[in-house]
C-alpha cells in the first residue's frame, strides 16, 4: 500500500497551482503538509483524493495508476476546515452514512458507529442534530464520519483551524492517538509550524505550488534546506543576518565578529546569510564563546512565562525569545548573546551549507 | 469504467435535450428557413434571400413599435428596480412578519398573465372599476380605452404591480446575505442610512441586481399577454409593442416570410441588449473587485 | 482616552430570565483604566463577545450601567461613544480606495477636507499603508485589510478606545507577528485604551498588560500575564493558560505531604498549612515547565514511566504516567531525555494546591 504522486502539475486558467510534485507516502505514515495560505495545500489534497485531475503527471495507489479514477471509486476519507455534516441527519446517521452507501449490514454498521463515536467522545450525542452541537463536537462528528470508513487514505484539510485554542490542543492530542492505531496513510495540512511539530511524523514543506523539502519533521526542522523552508517552518520567524566570511572570521550584521570554529570551520570565503532561531538568542551571556549583538529595543512582549523582544540591529530586525519575564523599555540599547554553534549558514542561492549539530546547541539552563 | 460513468450522465439529460430540440431548436431552424423565403402556400415557396430582412428593417411601423418598446422597458426598469430595492429594505429581517411579507409579495407573481390583463381592464374601467371610478370621481377623465396616455399609465402600473415583487424577493435575498458586522462597522464609522446603503448594501447586492435587471429587461421587452388583453395594442397603435406587431403580421396577415424575418431580428435585438447589460454590470463588478 | 467602568452589568438574551443559566453574562463589575491594553480571554461561548458589544454600544445590557470617564453611556449607540471596533474578518467598503476607506469616518462627521487628508496620511504612515492608498481596498491581502479596519478607528482623533473582536483569525501565522507588533507599537505611541477579545492565550498574553479570563459568563481572574501564569486563582485559569496547561492531580493532605495514590509529594509549609484549613476536594497543580525531570534517582524524585516524547522545535513535551494519571513536562530543546524511566521532582515553591478548583493561598 502506498500513495505516490509523480510529476504532478496543476494549472488552472493560466495560473500554476502546483508544479513538479513528487511524493511517496508509506502506508501507516503520518504526513503533514505545511505551507502558507494559497501555497497549494488544498489543491494537492484534492488531487490526492481524486476530486480534481492533475494537468500533468500521475497518481498511483498501491502501484495502480488511479489518476483518472473518480473519487467515488477510491478508498478516501476527507475532513474539512468548515465542520461539514449533513444538517438534517442525526449524529448517528451522519457517521453511518458512508457505511450505508457501501451496503454493509445494519448490525455491523451499528457496531462501527458506536465504536468510532466512543473514540471521539461523542457517543452520548448520537441522537442530536449537528446544529445543536458546539463547533468542537461538530468537527468530531466530521472526523468520526471520515474514520468509520476505515479508508486507505485519510485527508484532513486544516481541520482544527476554526476551533478554539484549547480545543485545538485537546483534539490534536486525541488525533495523534487515533492516527497511531490506523493503517491508513494520513495527510494533514496546516499553516502553523507549531502544529506541524506537534503532529510529528513526516513533513512536506510546500510554497507557491512547489515542494521545498520533505522528511521526518524534527529533521527538517533542525535542518531546513533553504532559506525559504526556514522561513515557512518557524514560529516565531527565524532571524537572518547577512554576513561575509574571510579566512579566519565571519562578519555578521554591522559589527559582529565570530571566529570560524566548530561547524563554521569549513566555510569558504564569500557572502552568506546566517540564520538563528529566536530561542537561541539570549539576554544574558551564557558561554565564553557567545557573540554579542548590540541593538535597539523596538518592542517587548510577555506571555506569562517567556519574553519576546523585537530588536533593531542597524536596520536588521531580530526577535529574541527568552525564558522568564524580562521587560525592556522601548528605544533602550540592548545586548543579546548567541552561541555561534547555533547558526544556520546559507549560501547566496539560499541553500543550507551548515547547520548546528544536535547537542552543540546552547546549553546551560 | 470511468467513461461509462460520464456517459450515464448524458443519458439522463437526453429527454431534456429532445424536448428542447422539438420545442425550440427545430422551430428556430424553421423560422430561419422561412425568413429567407416567400411562401404562397404549402409547397409553393420562392427563395428571396435577404429581401424580407430589408423590408422589415425599413418598415416605419416597426421602428415605431421598437421605439415604444424601448420606452416601455426603460420606464419599467427605472421604476421597478429602485422600488423593489426600497421595499426589500423596509421588510422585516426576523420573525413572523417575514413570512407574511414574502407570501403577500409572491401573490402577483402567481397569477396567469392574461388574467392580470383582465384584472386591470376591469380595475381601471371608469364606470365599474375601483380605480377607474375613484379617479373619475375626482374629476379626472381617465379612460385607458380612449386616451393613449391613460393606456400607457395603466400598462406601466400593471407591469410594476405584477413584477416588482420579483425584484423585491431577489433584493431581499441579497440583503439577507450581508453579515451583521458590516452594519455594525458602518454604525461605528458614523455612516448615515444613505451612506450605508450606497457603500455597503448596494455593492453587496450587485449579483442579485444583475439577475433582476437582466430578467426584467428581457421579460418586459418580450411582453405580450398583458398589453394584448388590456389594450389590444390601442388606442390606435399607441401601445403596440414589438411582440404585438409581430403577431399582427404573422397571424393576422399570414405573411410568414416577413414575420419570420422580424422574429429573428427581434430575437437578435433582445440577445444584443441582454449581452450589453450583462457586460456593463459585470465590468462594473470587476472594476470594483480590483 | 477613557476610563471605562462596567457597573453591575449582567446580560440575558431572553426577555424574562429565570436563573443563572439564562444569562450570557452573569455579573461583571470592573474598571478599565485609561490607556491600558486589555485582553478578554476565554473559550467560545464564555460571553466575551457579548461583553465587547456592551462596551462598544452595539448591545444594551439588560442590567447594569456602562460609564466612560464617569459619564453614563449605557443607552448610547456606538457612534456617540467614540469607540472603534475591529472585527474578526476585515470589514471594508469594497467600492472605495484605501484612502477613501480611511477617510470615511471623518467625512461622515463633516470634518474639513484638509484635516481629513492630514489624518489619513498620518494613520497610513503608522500602519505602513502609504504605498497602497490609491488602490482599491477590495484587492488587498487579509492582513492589509485588517490594518485598514484598524486605521478607520485610528483616524478619529476623538476615539477613546479601540475594541478588537478576534481580529487575527484570518491572518496567517507568520503575519500575525507583524500585526501584533503593530498593535503594540500603536498602543505605545498613541496611548489609547485597547480591549482585545480572543480565545488564543498566546495572543492575549503577548498583547495585554492585563488579561481578564472569562468562563461561562463570569470573570474568573484578572491579572498581568505573569500573575495568571504563576498564580492562577482557579483550575480553569491554570488549564486555559499555558501550553500545555497545568497538570492537576487529585490528592489528600497528610501533614506537609500531599498524597497522590501511593506517592508522597512534599509541599511548601505555608501552602500545606492553608491546605489543611481549606474545604473541598484537593488537587495538586504544577505547570509542565516547572516539573523537574531527571534521568536518575534524585532526592525527592518520584519514579515515573515515560509514555511519549514530542520534539516541538524549541522545546520538548514529555508525557508521563504517575499513579495512573497523565502528567506532562516541558523541557528545553537541548535537555537530554531519558529513555524509559525518569524521576520527577515537584519543586515546592512551584507546586500549587487547589481546593474545589480554587487556589489555596493567603487571603487578601
Amino acid at each position: 500500500m502506498g500513495l505516490v504522486l509523480r510529476n504532478v502539475d496543476k494549472t488552472v486558467g493560466g495560473e500554476t497551482h502546483l508544479k513538479a510534485i513528487n511524493l511517496n507516502f508509506e502506508p501507516g505514515s503520518r504526513n503533514v503538509l505545511l505551507g502558507r495560505t494559497l501555497a497549494g495545500k488544498t489543491s494537492l489534497l484534492r488531487i490526492m483524493a481524486g476530486l480534481d485531475r492533475p494537468s500533468r503527471g500521475s497518481v498511483l495507489i498501491d502501484g495502480r495508476d488511479v489518476t483518472g479514477v473518480s473519487v467515488r471509486k477510491r478508498s478516501v476519507a476527507m475532513v474539512y476546515q468548515q465542520f461539514i455534516n449533513y444538517p438534517s441527519l442525526t449524529i448517528y446517521k451522519n457517521i453511518a452514512s458512508p457505511l450505508k452507501v457501501s451496503g454493509m449490514n445494519n448490525a455491523e454498521i451499528d457496531r462501527r458507529v458506536r465504536e468510532t463515536a466512543k473514540m471521539l467522545h461523542i457517543d452520548d450525542l448520537l441522537d442530536r442534530l449537528p446544529a445543536e452541537l458546539s463547533g468542537g463536537q461538530q468537527q468530531r462528528t466530521a472526523i468520526a464520519r471520515a474514520l468509520v470508513k476505515d479508508a486507505q487514505l485519510l485527508l484532513l484539510d486544516e481541520p482544527l483551524v476554526n476551533l478554539d485554542y484549547k480545543l485545538r490542543e485537546e483534539l490534536r492530542t486525541e488525533l495523534q492517538d487515533i492516527f497511531q492505531r490506523r493503517e491508513a496513510i494520513v495527510v494533514y495540512t496546516t499553516t502553523e509550524p507549531a502544529e506541524a511539530l506537534m503532529l510529528g511524523g513526516n513533513i512536506v514543506v510546500i510554497d507557491e505550488g512547489r515542494i521545498l523539502q520533505t522528511g521526518p519533521t524534527p529533521d527538517v526542522y533542525h535542518n531546513p534546506a533553504t532559506l525559504k523552508v526556514a522561513e515557512v517552518f518557524s514560529d516565531p520567524p527565524i532571524n537572518y543576518l547577512d554576513g561575509r566570511v574571510n579566512d579566519r572570521y565571519a562578519f555578521l550584521g554591522r559589527d559582529i565578529k565570530i571566529p570560524l570554529s566548530g561547524h563554521l570551520r569549513r566555510l569558504a570565503p564569500g557572502d552568506y546569510t546566517f540564520g538563528i532561531r529566536s530561542n537561541h538568542l539570549f539576554l544574558f551571556r551564557l558561554n565564553a564563546e557567545d557573540a554579542e549583538i548590540t541593538a535597539e529595543v523596538e518592542l517587548s512582549e510577555i506571555n506569562g512565562s517567556e519574553t519576546f523582544i523585537h530588536i533593531n540591529h542597524y536596520d536588521t530586525f531580530l526577535v529574541v525569545q527568552d525564558v522568564g519575564i524580562h521587560p525592556r523599555k522601548i528605544g533602550s540599547r540592548i545586548s543579546v548573546f548567541m552561541n555561534p554553534a547555533s547558526l544556520f549558514v546559507y549560501d547566496s542561492s539560499g541553500t543550507l551549507i551548515a547547520s548546528p549539530s544536535p547537542g552543540s546547541l546552547a546549553a546551560g539552563r | 469504467m470511468e467513461k461509462w460513468e460520464n456517459n450515464k450522465a448524458w443519458f439522463l439529460i437526453l429527454p431534456v435535450f429532445i424536448i428542447v430540440a422539438f420545442s425550440a431548436i427545430i422551430p428556430l431552424m424553421t423560422v430561419v428557413n422561412y425568413s429567407v423565403q416567400d411562401i404562397f402556400g404549402p409547397g409553393q415557396r420562392v427563395f428571396v434571400g435577404t429581401e424580407w430582412f430589408e423590408e422589415v428593417l425599413s418598415d416605419k411601423r416597426l421602428h415605431d413599435a421598437l421605439w415604444r418598446q424601448f420606452l416601455f422597458s426603460g420606464l419599467v426598469l427605472l421604476i421597478e428596480i429602485p422600488l423593489g430595492i426600497l421595499i426589500a429594505l423596509m421588510m422585516p429581517k426576523r420573525g413572523w412578519g417575514v413570512s407574511v411579507c414574502l407570501v403577500t409579495l409572491a401573490l402577483p407573481l402567481l397569477i396567469p398573465w392574461n388574467v392580470i390583463g383582465t384584472i386591470w381592464i376591469i380595475f381601471t374601467r371608469p364606470d365599474i372599476g375601483l380605480l377607474g371610478a375613484a379617479i373619475n370621481s375626482f374629476g379626472v377623465a381617465f379612460d385607458h380605452t380612449a386616451a393613449p396616455m391613460d393606456a400607457w399609465i395603466t400598462l406601466i402600473l400593471m407591469e410594476v404591480w405584477h413584477w416588482t415583487p420579483l425584484v423585491t424577493l431577489l433584493a431581499y435575498a441579497g440583503l439577507r446575505a450581508i453579515p451583521e458586522a458590516y452594519y455594525q462597522a458602518a454604525k461605528i464609522d458614523g455612516a448615515s442610512a444613505w451612506a450605508t446603503f450606497r457603500y455597503i448594501q448596494l455593492p453587496k447586492m450587485r449579483g442579485v441586481l444583475t439577475i433582476a435587471v437582466l430578467l426584467r429587461f428581457m421579460d418586459s421587452f418580450l411582453i405580450y399577454a398583458e398589453p394584448f388583453v388590456l389594450t389590444g395594442g390601442g388606442p390606435g397603435n399607441s401601445t403596440t409593442f414589438l411582440s404585438i406587431y409581430l403577431v399582427k403580421i404573422a397571424v393576422g396577415q399570414f405573411d410568414l416570410g416577413p414575420a419570420a424575418a422580424f422574429s429573428l431580428v427581434y430575437f437578435l435585438v433582445v440577445l444584443l441588449f441582454s449581452w450589453l447589460f450583462y457586460q456593463a454590470l459585470q465590468n462594473v463588478g470587476k472594476g470594483r473587485e480590483g | 482616552m477613557a476610563q471605562i467602568e462596567l457597573n453591575e452589568i449582567a446580560h440575558s438574551y431572553i426577555a424574562n430570565p429565570k436563573g443563572p443559566a439564562d444569562y450570557a453574562l452573569k455579573r461583571i463589575h470592573h474598571i478599565w483604566e485609561d490607556g491600558g491594553a486589555y485582553a478578554l480571554l476565554g473559550p467560545s461561548g464564555c460571553g466575551k463577545t457579548t461583553l465587547l458589544n456592551i462596551i462598544s454600544g452595539l448591545l444594551t445590557p439588560s442590567e447594569g450601567r456602562v460609564l466612560y470617564d464617569g459619564w453614563e453611556v449605557t443607552g448610547l449607540p456606538p457612534e456617540k461613544r467614540n469607540i472603534a471596533q475591529v472585527f474578526q474578518f476585515p470589514v471594508l467598503y469594497d467600492t472605495m480606495t484605501v484612502y477613501d476607506n480611511l477617510a470615511f469616518p471623518l467625512r461622515n462627521r463633516k470634518i474639513a477636507e484638509n484635516e481629513v487628508d492630514s489624518r489619513v496620511l498620518e494613520v497610513a504612515d503608522i500602519l505602513d499603508l502609504t504605498p497602497d492608498l490609491k488602490k482599491k481596498a477590495a484587492g488587498l491581502t487579509a492582513d492589509a485589510k485588517q490594518k485598514i479596519s484598524l486605521g478607520r478607528g485610528l483616524v478619529r482623533s476623538d476615539v477613546a478606545a479601540i475594541l478588537f473582536d478576534e481580529p487575527l483569525t484570518v491572518i496567517d501565522p507568520h503575519l500575525k507577528w507583524h500585526l501584533r507588533r503593530k498593535l503594540k507599537e500603536i498602543h505605545d505611541q498613541l496611548q489609547l485604551t485597547l480591549i482585545y477579545v480572543t480565545h488564543d492565550q498566546v495572543e492575549a498574553m503577548t498583547f495585554a498588560d492585563k488579561v481578564m479570563v472569562m468562563f461561562e459568563g463570569e470573570i474568573v481572574q484578572v491579572g498581568t500575564p505573569e500573575e495568571l501564569f504563576e498564580n492562577p486563582n482557579h483550575t480553569f485559569v491554570g488549564y486555559f493558560i499555558g501550553s500545555p496547561g497545568m497538570n492537576f492531580l487529585p490528592c489528600t493532605l497528610v501533614g506537609n505531604v500531599a498524597r497522590v495514590g501511593g506517592t508522597s509529594i512534599i509541599l511548601d509549609d505555608e501552602v500545606a498549612a492553608l491546605g489543611r484549613k481549606a474545604k473541598g476536594a484537593l488537587e495538586l497543580g504544577i505547570r509542565p515547565m516547572y516539573l523537574e525531570v531527571h534521568g536518575r534517582a534524585v532526592n525527592g524524585g518520584i519514579p515515573v514511566r515515560i509514555k511519549a516524547v514530542e520534539d516541538q522545535g524549541t522545546f520538548k513535551i514529555l508525557t508521563l504516567t504517575l499513579e495512573g494519571q497523565v502528567v506532562r513536562a516541558r523541557l528545553p530543546e537541548d535537555k537530554a531525555v531519558p529513555d524509559d524511566m525518569a524521576w520527577v521532582r515537584f519543586p515546592p515553591e512551584r507546586t500549587k494546591l487547589f481546593a474545589d478548583g480554587r487556589l489555596v493561598k493567603r487571603a487578601g
